[in-house]
């Protein structure tokens, strides 16, 4: 820490660490420790699903060919179940589908408005409005479905078609409206990272502003929005209390939106809560659900990025 | 003080005689000599029957109600290039962003005055902005070309204002007009982002005339490019000016100099409100033909900015 001026020939300047870096060295060992730990124990989840999922296949009575392609579940006969889990991914599928065509057109002009039309003091008032419509229980979204939906639908719908008490229908659409503000919340994020310099040389040329939204705005915040909707469809996916009181348990192929369903999740509830001794086919069934539904959600990850890597239009 | 602001105001190009300090400085037979002078000297004369574009008169923009830039009054006239020239910070993006109505998007900035167009008030009730915009392009300070291949940016606002077109006809045409054709006919549906910041500029060019505006605003377009893309730029706006009004702020008094007809100096007044604080905001000062402005300007104000000596 000397200030006097060395000719060339003096000793070499000191370009050695001091003290105060101990306090960065153990700080980034910290956060080290805490990255390692998020990760080890999501892997340790992922370990323990697919090796018991494993276990299932072992048994005689199942193979992964039959579980993949099976059209029957029925998993509480012991060894005489019958382990197709095509009709629960069919159910978690119907589901998802309706949910996702309540929550993209209504999400996504959410956020248009929030973040082209909206007024700054409008925009600060209702995002944090939406964002706690995001927070809401979702085993209070499940009785409203079951309560107020299902009768709705009944007393609309229902002029035309049966209607279930407990259906697909019901559960999507409300299912729609939880995942609702994802959508519109980080796509309005997406949308309003949008650089002003676009939209003004759309508007240079004479653009309207309906014009400027979707054939600026839009494509050039597609990855964010992608990504919203992945999120929200994740949410959806796994999504169990809202199925488990207004979809039904009923494994039933059927595309009809009007009929009861059951979905993955749905299942591995009402499998966990019957006593299924640990070590039985039921037992085992549940992890196998689970790692497909794990698979599954991964699947569509990997399908979005690909996507977005494709379609995207990167401004910077 | 205040007499000298309301001579801004240059009807055609007839100037009141009226004494000025600058006026007093030019009795004093101090013709500026430079090579801005020389330059500006150098261009085409300016055609006197021109017909009045844009008509300003009184205008005050403001920004939150503070006025960035106030009292313009000045006529634009057609197929000419008009200059803004002027400090950083006097208003000049401010004055240009008003005459295509692009401060509407901006909730906080208002405009008092009356700007017409072609005869036409600008501010009007009943005028739709896109409208305008149409008619009068901008093409920005930063090259903002859209994230999409070259062809979409051109045919962006063809589709946007509904124009019917030969979608390869106006691509070519409008490239050729940027004078950028040559560089890109082999690569029209790549994207635009690869291209270099002065071929960008010239897409940004091509694009604003492949909606046939009439007038076209251009904010410092040069202002990140190299001589040599500037100079490309340059030609591109003296050819221009067969079929269009254009407008240019610059930051480049050798621009100035070459390339414009007429040239508007604008500078910042500070000025005290009741509790004694600074007002900061725009006045134009002097108007005239560019070679009046760079070789024999009115105002010691002008003399001082455009010799350098501006502090
Ligand atoms: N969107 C805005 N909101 C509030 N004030 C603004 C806004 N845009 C510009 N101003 C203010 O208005 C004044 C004039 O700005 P303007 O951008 O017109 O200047 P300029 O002459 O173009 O400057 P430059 O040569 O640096 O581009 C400045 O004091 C600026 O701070
Ligand atoms: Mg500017």
């Amino acid at each position: 820490m000397t200030s006097d001026v060395r000719g060339a020939g003096g000793p070499a300047v000191d370009l050695r660490a001091g003290s105060r870096r101990l306090g960065e060295k153990l700080v980034l060992t910290l956060l080290w420790v805490c990255a390692a730990a998020s990760i080890l124990t999501t892997v340790g989840i992922v370990v323990i699903l697919f090796s018991e999922a494993a276990g299932f296949f072992r048994e005689e009575a199942v193979s992964l060919r039959g579980f993949l392609t099976g059209t029957t579940w029925q998993p509480f006969g012991g060894a005489q179940g019958k382990f197709g889990v095509l009709p629960l991914v069919a159910g978690t599928l119907l589901v998802t589908v309706i949910a996702l065509l309540v929550a993209v057109p209504l999400g996504l002009t959410s956020a248009a408005y929030l973040s082209e039309y909206a007024s700054p003091r409008t925009r600060r008032i209702l995002k944090p409005v939406l964002e706690v419509l995001a927070g809401v229980p979702t085993v209070v979204l499940g009785y409203f479905a079951l309560t107020f939906m299902t009768p709705l639908l009944r007393a609309t719908v229902g002029q035309l078609t049966t209607i279930s008490v407990f259906n697909a229908a019901s559960a999507g659409i409300v299912m729609g409206i939880m995942i609702v503000p994802t959508v519109a919340s980080l796509s309005e994020d997406a949308m309003s990272a949008v650089p002003q310099a676009l939209r003004e040389g759309a508007y240079g040329l004479g653009a309207t502003k309906r014009h400027v939204v979707h054939s600026v705005v839009m494509p050039a915040a597609l990855s964010g929005i992608v990504a919203a909707i992945i999120l929200a469809l994740g949410r959806a996916i796994g999504e169990t209390m809202i199925v488990a009181l207004a979809a039904g348990n009923l494994p039933n192929l059927t595309y009809n939106p009007f009929e009861q369903i059951q979905t993955m999740t749905a299942y591995i509830v009402q499998a966990v809560q019957g006593e299924a001794p640990r070590g039985s086919l039921t037992y085992e069934s549940i992890f196998a659900v689970g790692a497909l539904l794990f698979v599954i959600t991964l699947l569509i990850n990997i399908a979005a990025a690909r996507f977005v890597r494709r379609f995207r239009e990167v401004y910077s | 003080m205040d007499q000298q602001h309301e001579q801004a105001r240059v009807d055609g190009h007839a100037r009141t005689p009226v004494a000025t300090i600058a006026d007093e400085h030019r009795r004093n037979g101090a013709r500026l000599d430079s090579d801005l002078a020389r330059q500006a000297a150098a261009g085409r004369t300016v055609r006197d029957d021109a017909a009045v574009v844009f008509d300003l008169d009184d205008v005050t923009v403001s920004y939150a109600g503070f006025p960035a830039i106030r009292n313009v009054s000045m006529q634009v006239r057609e197929r000419m290039i008009t200059a803004l020239i002027g400090p950083s910070g006097c208003g000049k993006t401010t004055l240009l962003r008003t005459l295509n109505r692009m401060n509407d998007l901006i909730p906080s900035a208002s405009v008092e005055g009356t700007v017409r167009y072609k005869g036409a008030d600008l501010y009007a009730r009943h005028v739709d902005p896109v409208e305008v915009r149409r008619r009068i392009g901008m093409v920005f300070q930063k090259a903002n070309p859209f994230p999409k291949s070259i062809r979409d940016n051109i045919l962006f606002g063809p589709k946007a204002t509904g124009m019917t077109f030969d979608a390869d006809d106006l691509v070519e045409k409008s490239l050729r007009g940027a004078a950028l054709w040559d560089e890109v006919k082999d690569k029209l549906d790549s994207s635009a982002l690869g291209l270099s910041g002065g071929q960008q500029q010239r897409l940004c060019i091509a694009r604003a005339i492949a909606v046939e505006p009439d007038t076209i605003l251009m904010d410092e377009p040069c202002s990140a490019l190299d001589p040599i893309a500037t100079g490309a730029i340059e030609n591109l706006m003296r050819e221009l000016r067969e079929h269009y009004t254009i407008i240019i702020v610059t930051h480049n008094m050798q621009q100035a100099a070459r390339a414009s007809d007429m040239t508007a100096f604008v500078t910042t007044e500070v000025s005290h409100d009741e509790d004694g604080r600074d007002r900061r905001s725009g006045r134009l000062i002097e108007y005239d033909r560019t070679e009046v402005i760079f070789g024999d300007p009115r105002d010691t104000r002008t003399e001082d900015y455009v010799s350098g000596r501006f502090g």
